[in-house]
């Protein structure tokens, strides 16, 4: 196979695409929860403002190696998972790096940032971010789970691992969705996506309220401006994948930006109306109501 | 001293035996320098207007005055709307609100934590409390002058300063960000021989190093 | 509250009852008294929980009874009633039975008194640690005979221009100016 170097500016543009969307999006739904608090909440344009701001610091100090490389792989994991997914369906400029296996790396890749992170965290030598990451890595883990299973499922459905493939069998209307021709995987995965995104209930391990912020506790300047980059990326980049395996995936820009939206939404508007859990609560809640339901999942295929 | 902070051998949990100084190993004993800007004024100017338009306030009340900061956060005052945050460690923070009398006890916690902060740093006296000691003035137990002891980039006067007067007061630091006049960070650095003779005169039982990064 | 009086009067020597309200009153007893009538208060009495222990420096009243209160003042939850015990102790080398047995809490009362009045509780526990001052180099502040204005005009750089005014006659001149 020859590689075709027109990809890599490509992959570029999708980047920055996705970045500025994420930057926004991330932004507008903050709006979004502080109206549902009857709040104004931040300006849209903040998020750019503290990554510049991050950026611009002038000093900042380093607890060793993997203090460095900690938000390294967490962007990493945010962009290798854009990247190794065909962001539009079809179209040859934002399919990027996507091949024959990649519904394997993606999964792989979803798990990535968190352990990269759990590396550098526990460079820092800062107790809050050692107990901080690993409440997150056993959340993490748990609600990876029952996105996992319905993976397989929904793998077994098509007959293929590649992403590609499996947007493909659900072209052609609303009804090839694998949301209505596999209704139960995509249950299971859409309770493993609250866990995943970080938003309450499942937010208890980043809150600023708990271990003072969890993991990211010795963070600042331009490490926690790489890793606010990764937090505008990774829900997108997340989201796509959900969005191709279950949700006929997008033929173009306007279809993407309406469909992450809407499926961010769903995390969203569970976050507003339940309070926190805490760590063993969520991950007894994963047990009871999300794994079952993925088992079931695999079954019926 | 306390015998925590004392040099010593401990044997860790896997049966090693291994020194700590923990007033050295945490810490560092460097003076902090001065750091200049951008060299091109106008990336300057940029990153001046990217740091007063994220204010990032340290969530560390040191007195009465921290009650009229949790308003802000509510519908009422909302101070999100103003680019206002508040940050839970010290690290990722780049403003200290010293909300209200300052005993010397606090103090010490006070400078610690302005000292882990990044440069650029700002520093708001909040209530008559931190300008003259205000109803503490003639307390055993609280400092008087605030700016002998970290360098204060505004004060915000009152007894105390309702939370519209503290909105008022960080957007007139914003106004100081964006000219370039909030260097004090710069300041500290410059005269941190006077700051530390300052502090140590009335922080009796100094038991951390000089500088805590 | 006077009921209960009677019932203590006819163990301990009890001084007279100060009845602050209804449910509130402080009677004075002996040193020796005290740990058998808290006993008494707390396992026969219902009065099982000690809301606070505090000093009071009676320095102004003559240098023969010159002397420190200590005031332990008990809850009975079930009836609403407290009841305070006062004794007096000499105001050199001030030491005290410790009644943290009793109450657990009275502990960190006791490291407060030791610090804040230097009364010296010997077998409460973590007595002699610091409390809320740090480094304190100068007689315990609370003691009516430490001058805190000298003190803090000593160790604290004071902002000049520092100006006093009667809250009342300054108002009026704001508000009506000349009219006063």
């Amino acid at each position: 196979m020859d590689f075709e170097w027109i990809k890599i500016p490509y992959a570029l543009l999708t980047l920055f695409i996705v970045v500025n969307f994420g930057m926004l999006l991330g932004a507008f739904i903050q709006k979004i929860g502080a109206r549902v608090g009857r709040r104004h909440g931040i300006p849209i344009w903040q998020n750019y403002a503290d990554l510049i701001k991050n950026f611009g610091l002038r000093t900042s100090i380093t607890h060793g190696v993997m203090f460095y490389l900690g938000p390294v792989f967490r962007l990493t994991g945010g962009i290798g998972l854009l990247l190794f997914v065909p962001t539009i369906y079809g179209s040859e400029m934002f399919s990027n790096l996507s091949f024959s296996g990649d519904l394997i790396l993606a999964l792989y890749f979803v798990f990535f940032g968190t352990l990269g992170m759990a590396l550098g965290a526990g460079e820092s030598g800062h107790p809050h971010a050692a107990i901080g990451i690993s409440r997150g890595l056993s959340q993490v883990s748990m609600a990876e789970l029952p996105f996992a299973l319905a993976v397989f499922a929904v793998a077994l459905q098509y007959q293929t691992l590649s992403v590609t493939d499996i947007v493909a069998a659900q072209q052609g209307g609303i009804a090839n969705w694998t949301l209505f021709t596999n209704p139960v995987a995509v249950a299971a995965a859409m309770l493993g996506f609250l866990g995943s995104m970080m938003r309450p209930p499942f937010d208890v391990v980043i809150a600023p309220q708990e271990i003072p912020i969890g993991p990211p506790t010795e963070y600042h300047s331009s490490y926690l401006a790489l890793m606010q980059t990764n937090r505008a990326i990774f829900p997108i980049a997340k989201i796509v994948i959900y969005m191709n395996l279950f949700f006929g995936g997008a033929a173009s820009w306007p279809v993407f930006f309406l469909k992450v939206f809407l499926i961010y939404m769903v995390s969203v508007i569970v976050g507003v109306v339940f309070p926190r859990f805490r760590v063993e609560q969520s991950i007894r809640w994963f047990l009871v109501w999300a794994v079952p339901l993925g088992v079931l999942s695999i079954v019926l295929v | 001293m306390k015998p925590e902070l004392l040099k010593r051998m401990v044997k860790g949990p896997d049966g090693v035996e291994f020194e700590v100084e923990p007033m050295r190993d945490y810490y560092c004993d460097a003076p902090p320098t001065v750091q200049h800007g951008a060299y091109i004024k106008i990336v300057e100017d940029f990153f001046n207007w990217a740091r007063a338009e994220s204010l990032w306030i340290l969530g560390f009340g040191t007195g009465c005055g921290a009650i009229e900061m949790r308003p802000l956060m509510t519908p009422r005052f909302d101070a999100y709307r103003y680019g206002i945050q508040w940050r839970p460690t010290p690290r990722q923070a780049n403003l200290l609100v010293i909300s209200g009398y300052l005993s010397t006890k606090t103090l010490k916690r006070a400078i610690r934590a302005y000292e882990q902060m990044q440069s650029p740093k700002y520093v708001v006296g909040l209530g008559s409390c931190t300008i003259n000691g205000g109803m503490y003035w003639d307390s055993y137990n609280t400092i008087k002058c605030l700016d002998q002891y970290m360098p204060v980039d505004l004060y915000i006067t009152g007894c105390m300063p309702r939370p519209e007067a503290l909105l008022a007061g960080f957007e007139d630091l914003k106004k100081l960000i964006r000219a370039g006049k909030a260097e004090g960070a710069n300041q500290y650095a410059e005269r941190f021989d006077w700051y530390k003779a300052n502090q140590k005169q009335v922080i009796h039982d100094w038991d951390m190093p000089d500088y805590n990064w | 509250m006077h009921a209960l009086y009677d019932r203590l009067k006819a163990l301990f020597p009890l001084g007279e009852l100060t009845e602050q309200r209804a449910n509130l009153a402080f009677a004075t007893l002996p040193v020796e008294y005290l740990r058998p009538a808290l006993l008494h208060l707390r396992d026969q009495e219902g009065y099982t929980h000690l809301v606070l222990l505090t000093a009071v420096d009676w320095l102004e009243d003559g240098q023969e009874n010159c002397q420190f209160q200590l005031t332990y003042l008990l809850n009975n939850r079930a009836e609403n009633l407290d009841i305070g015990l006062r004794v007096m102790l000499p105001r050199e080398g001030t030491t005290m039975a410790s009644i943290h047995d009793l109450w657990p809490t009275a502990a960190t009362y006791q490291r407060e008194l030791r610090e804040m009045f230097g009364i010296d509780f010997p077998d409460s526990p973590g007595v002699y640690e610091e409390f809320i001052l740090e480094g304190w180099n100068d007689i315990p502040p609370y003691r009516r005979d430490f001058d805190t204005l000298k003190y803090a005009n000593d160790s604290y750089a004071q902002r000049a221009g520092r100006e006093t005014r009667d809250p009342e006659t300054h108002m009026k001149e704001q508000l009506y100016p000349g009219k006063s």
